[in-house]
């Protein structure tokens, strides 16, 4: 199967106007010796074909598994309003909207997906999306760095580490010096970050809820970092925002997160969403498209992508980031996500999912072989402590019908017998109850 | 259009919860808890979808408008590829389930179609081994730039520079600069390729890589691209492919054959992935041999049972660059169109690009100046100068295109042609369309001879007129506020 | 295309005026012409030391970003913040309401570097004929 429609005639006529006797000419620019030494593609197939062979592949994958897997990656509900509208080839098969006057129906959306964003962290400005919230920590960091002129990064290690592993990876060829400081009883440790903050410091990285779910007042951490001078930057769980102590009441200067808990699937790790929220006096410095408002001629409100002066097609090696294409359609899932919500919704949702996550706590507390860890409060992930490797109790708990949660022994030293486990909306009573009872089975055999 | 913030009722609700079905527990902590609610629409579930059915309305698109944007590959995206990403067992898969132990077994679909696509795009470009992981072109770039980095210091070595040509993607010297790397630029020559003697002049023992896009951004294939890489080796440097224009290539030249060391592509320009209004793409990396052990983490590898794995244990791996295995969901539409279309159906998709464009190029070239007077390849890029004479600038033919329902070509940019046009068809567009495009353009160029206001004055069909991007940039209003 | 007599200029379009050991510095008619519509403006601190030929300040317009060169060498002594806040000036009065920066002038000799109004008038006219 092709798309290409050109009859033999068509084409024809087409090699005639151009003054050619066969495509191949077209070609004579490619000389012998630059030719392809090999090219063994399978032959083509039919749409029947490939959808039946994507669906014997798909059904080698475990999506049936009850979910109390999260670890920054969670399993909400997604209203079908949602994918009616991402949907539609008006949307996704567009581009970067360059050409404003064709383009005011995704100039339009991603202004009210910016305005979101701005209500979710409390802050003034936000851009239309970034990769995903680990590259959105990094452009965070490196805009921290452009700012303060400063290159020394605390950052805590309440940040998942998959984020801080990147960051690592991106600055590893940059003079750039990063302090980790730990968690203490699931919270941020004062006492290490003052003692490493100082007036090198570019920036504090610190997440809430933390990679183990628990939530902080991050306030005072913040008013020490900007008393050297340094900036705060949080990266955070958009959802969580519908009740959770808001970046900007904290006076963070930049808020990033991964946005996926916003109405986009997990699809095996991407296309996720890179949110990203900033003070308005740091909106030059931001990487990303930006849509702004405006007037036309005639003075009729419309839309624009702006201050792309700070952007890789015009600065070049100058620019505040490299970014190009970025992940609008899932923006817009979100700002379709949140619009059904609405203002109640997103309230409700975030208690909801605490409310289930405590009442998780309170039954899985129960199993014998189990504790929680409750030394601070969470919002809908906390850790169990099990009297058996976490790893071998997940694997056997695959076969009871549950991702049960993230093993924390291969990202943290010493805790071989932690589990991270997450409950969302879409958990009822009933699996969380049993969830309880496999638990138990598996822990007591 | 109101903003759906401006459309908000009180009370209003477009999705209902369930009913808790758990006992009520104790609530978030006050000190914990934000103050104010975010002020998000409150509107019915038909408000939203009719408002947003109406934005989308107000766009225009590959199904709707020819859109021959340079440089972005904008063909047809087959719907199938639409329906198998929303397959159960892709959709709702987590990524960390095969990072459980034991996991590797749940996610083996998906780890084939991840094994799977990798070699496909190794026989494609004649590269060695493929990391899937980057998320955009440019964020392919930046993996490519780590990767040349840690090559060089794995030799022992800190090279300082990278050379880009100046007909470059702003994205190269962008991606160069953030990896850490001076940049330098070659001018273009006459013929519109990198001027080789000033190349010679600036490359040395201190280059790190060369990064080239072949065909350029002007559409042209560099036909001594093997002395280029040649002589880059010759001191140490690496060269960089720029995969944006693959669409030109597939079938008559891969970038491993011709010395090229790392590759990156854009599925959503050669393997037709829906553009999204900007993402999300995929930009994957490929890489020669010796660049192979310095891929991020993870791999997919596959046992010699047939079973698929992922390794993470690779000391000399640049690390992570991706929280995961890259936007899967992408990764699985380039993967089915590459198995619908088959061996011929890319070369072809190449042959027919390339017609489409020097059709365009020849039917055009007595009405605008070509950049270069050259035959192209997937692309053309023409410069209005001749009709800014007139006082009629490539933006104005632009907005005389939207009035006429064609998405206009990529204007100003390549930024060493002035005044640039860069016409991209695509092999998906019909003779007819490109037809109805060409002469729209010839009318546009008589226009500017005889009648300059009706192109300065357009679009006039359109939602809103001409924008202020001035007072934007000035006068920033980048959300809505409550009032 | 307006060139003030009384002032000197450089190659990259800074002019200067010398008021005894300060030296106030703008860009000329000619470079706010070709930027377009100036939407921003980033001046250094004062007190910030600058150098003769390298960049001290940038302008923006919505398509281009342009860097502002160092006439002189020297310390800044005040920054015109009303560009700052209406950066419109610049096309507007490119001479008079938008000087960038005052500088304390550190080496006398670096003047003789600058253009006279009618060298930089030649050179302006032989940019356009290229």
């Amino acid at each position: 199967m092709t798309y290409i429609p050109h009859t033999k005639e068509e084409t024809r006529e087409m090699l005639d106007i151009i003054g050619v006797s066969s495509i191949e000419e077209l070609f004579k620019d490619i000389k012998p010796d630059l030719r392809p030494k090999s090219f063994d593609i399978p032959k083509n197939r039919s749409e029947i074909e490939v959808i039946r062979h994507m669906q014997e592949l798909a059904s080698k994958n475990a999506a049936h598994l009850t979910n109390f897997l999260g670890a920054g990656f969670y399993d909400h509900y997604i209203p079908a309003a949602v994918d009616a509208i991402t949907s539609r080839p008006e949307f996704y098969t567009a581009y970067t909207p360059y050409q404003s006057e064709s383009s005011q129906g995704w100039l339009q959306s991603i202004y009210e997906y910016q305005s979101a964003i701005c209500e979710l962290t409390g802050l003034d400005c936000a851009n239309a999306s970034l990769y995903d919230g680990g590259t959105a920590l990094y452009e965070a960091a490196m805009m921290a760095i452009r700012i303060t002129g400063k290159t020394r990064i605390i950052m805590d290690s309440g940040v998942n580490l998959i984020y801080r592993t990147m960051l690592y990876t991106y600055t590893s060829n940059l003079n750039i010096e990063f302090v980790e400081t730990p968690v203490v009883h699931g919270q941020s440790s004062r006492e290490q970050i003052y003692k490493h903050i100082d007036e090198r410091t570019a920036a504090v990285i610190v997440q809430n809820p933390n990679f183990f779910g628990a939530i902080d007042d991050h306030s005072d951490i913040i008013e020490k970092a900007h008393s050297f001078g340094a900036l705060a930057i949080m990266s955070v769980y958009p959802l969580s925002l519908g009740v959770l102590k808001t970046p900007g009441e904290m006076n963070v200067d930049i808020a990033t997160g991964e946005g996926q808990s916003l109405g986009i699937p997990l699809s095996f790790g991407g296309p996720y969403l890179g949110v990203m929220a900033c003070k308005k006096d740091f909106v030059r410095k931001m990487p990303g498209r930006i849509v702004g408002a405006t007037v036309d001629k005639d003075g009729k409100r419309g839309f624009v992508l702006t201050l792309q002066a700070r952007e890789q097609h015009i600065r070049r090696e100058r620019a505040t980031s490299n970014i190009c294409s970025n992940e609008a359609l899932c923006a817009l899932r979100a700002s379709v996500y949140v619009s059904l919500l609405g203002k109640e919704g997103i309230i409700e949702l975030a208690r909801l999912n605490h409310r289930k996550s405590e009442f998780a706590k309170d039954i899985l507390g129960r199993v014998s072989g189990v504790e929680v860890k409750r030394s601070s409060p969470t919002f809908n992930e906390f850790t169990l402590i099990l009297n058996k490797n976490a790893d071998v109790v997940a694997q056997k708990m695959i076969d009871k019908g549950f991702a049960a949660g993230f093993p924390l022994g291969r990202f943290y030293k010493g805790m071989n017998r932690y589990l991270l486990v997450a409950v969302t909306e879409k958990r009822t009573k009933e699996e969380i109850e049993k969830f309880a009872e496999a638990l138990e089975k598996v822990l007591c055999d | 259009m109101r903003l759906i913030y401006e459309k908000s009722v009180k009370g209003r609700r477009g999705f209902k919860l369930p009913q808790p079905d758990v006992p009520e527990q104790e609530g978030i902590p006050a000190k914990f808890s934000r103050k104010h609610k975010a002020n998000l629409p409150e509107a019915s579930e038909l408000d939203v979808i009719r408002h947003f059915t109406n934005l989308s309305c107000m766009n225009f698109s590959v199904d709707n408008n020819f859109y021959p944007l340079g440089s972005c590959t904008m063909k047809y995206n087959p719907k199938f590829t639409e329906k198998i990403v929303k397959i159960e067992g892709f959709l709702e898969l987590h990524p960390l389930i095969p990072q459980l132990l034991g996991g590797g077994r749940l996610a083996q679909g998906a780890l084939e179609i991840i094994y799977n696509t990798e070699k496909l795009l190794c026989e494609i470009t004649g590269m060695k081994a493929f990391t899937m992981q980057p998320l955009a072109g440019a964020h392919g770039e930046l993996t490519g730039a780590m990767l040349i980095a840690a090559y060089h210091k794995n030799k022992g070595c800190r090279r300082r520079h990278i050379i880009v040509p100046d007909s470059s993607h702003g994205t190269n010297p962008a991606s160069a600069a953030i990896a850490g790397y001076d940049v330098i630029i070659i001018k273009t020559d006459k013929d519109g390729c990198m001027d080789i003697k000033e190349f010679k002049q600036k490359l040395n023992k201190d280059t790190a890589a060369v990064m080239l896009t072949c065909p350029n951004t002007l559409g042209l294939f560099n036909t001594r691209i093997k002395e280029i890489t040649g002589l880059a080796h010759s001191v140490g440097a690496l060269v960089y492919y720029d995969g944006a224009n693959l669409n030109a290539i597939m079938g008559k030249c891969r970038p491993g054959d011709i010395g090229f060391d790392v590759v990156h592509l854009n599925l959503h320009k050669t393997f037709a992935t829906p553009h999204g209004g900007g993402g999300p793409g995929a930009g994957p990396v490929g890489v020669s041999g010796s660049l192979v052990k310095f891929l991020p983490i993870s791999r997919v590898m596959k046992r010699p049972g047939g079973v698929f794995y992922l390794n993470y244990n690779n000391k000399e791996s640049i690390g992570y660059i991706a929280p995961f295995y890259g936007n899967f969901a992408v990764i699985l539409k380039a993967y089915a169109y590459m198995l619908i279309l088959g061996k011929d159906g890319l070369i072809k998709a190449s042959e027919y690009a390339v017609l489409n464009a020097n059709y365009i190029l020849s039917r055009l070239k007595d009405y605008y100046k070509l950049a270069f007077n050259r035959r192209c390849m997937h692309e053309c890029v023409f410069s209005a100068s001749r009709q800014t004479e007139k006082g009629v600038h490539a933006l104005d033919i632009a907005k005389y295109l939207i009035d006429k329902g064609f998405h206009p070509p990529t204007i100003y940019f390549p930024l060493i042609v002035k005044e640039a046009m860069m016409i991209e068809p695509t092999e998906t567009e019909p003779k007819e369309t490109i037809d109805g495009f060409i002469d729209t353009m010839i009318e546009a160029a008589k226009l500017a001879e005889t009648d300059p206001e009706k192109l300065t004055t357009a679009p006039r069909t359109m939602p809103v007129k001409r924008l202020d991007e001035t007072k934007a940039a000035r006068d920033l209003n980048l959300r809505w506020k409550p009032t | 295309m307006n060139i003030p007599e009384e002032l000197l200029y450089t190659r990259s379009h800074e002019w200067v005026r010398i008021e005894g050991d300060i030296a106030i510095i703008g860009i000329t008619d000619y470079a706010q012409n070709s930027l377009g519509d100036i939407t921003f403006v980033e001046l250094p601190e004062k007190g910030a030391e600058i150098k003769q030929a390298n960049m001290f300040a940038t302008v923006e317009s919505v398509k281009a970003a342009s860097d502002v060169y160092a006439p002189l060498s020297g310390t800044i002594n005040k920054i015109n913040q009303d560009i700052i806040d209406s950066p419109e000036l610049v096309n507007r009065s490119p001479y008079e309401k938008s000087w960038f920066a005052a500088i304390n002038i550190k080496d006398e000799d670096e003047k003789n570097r600058l253009l006279k109004a009618s060298d930089y008038k030649s050179y302006v006219e032989g940019l356009g004929r290229k």
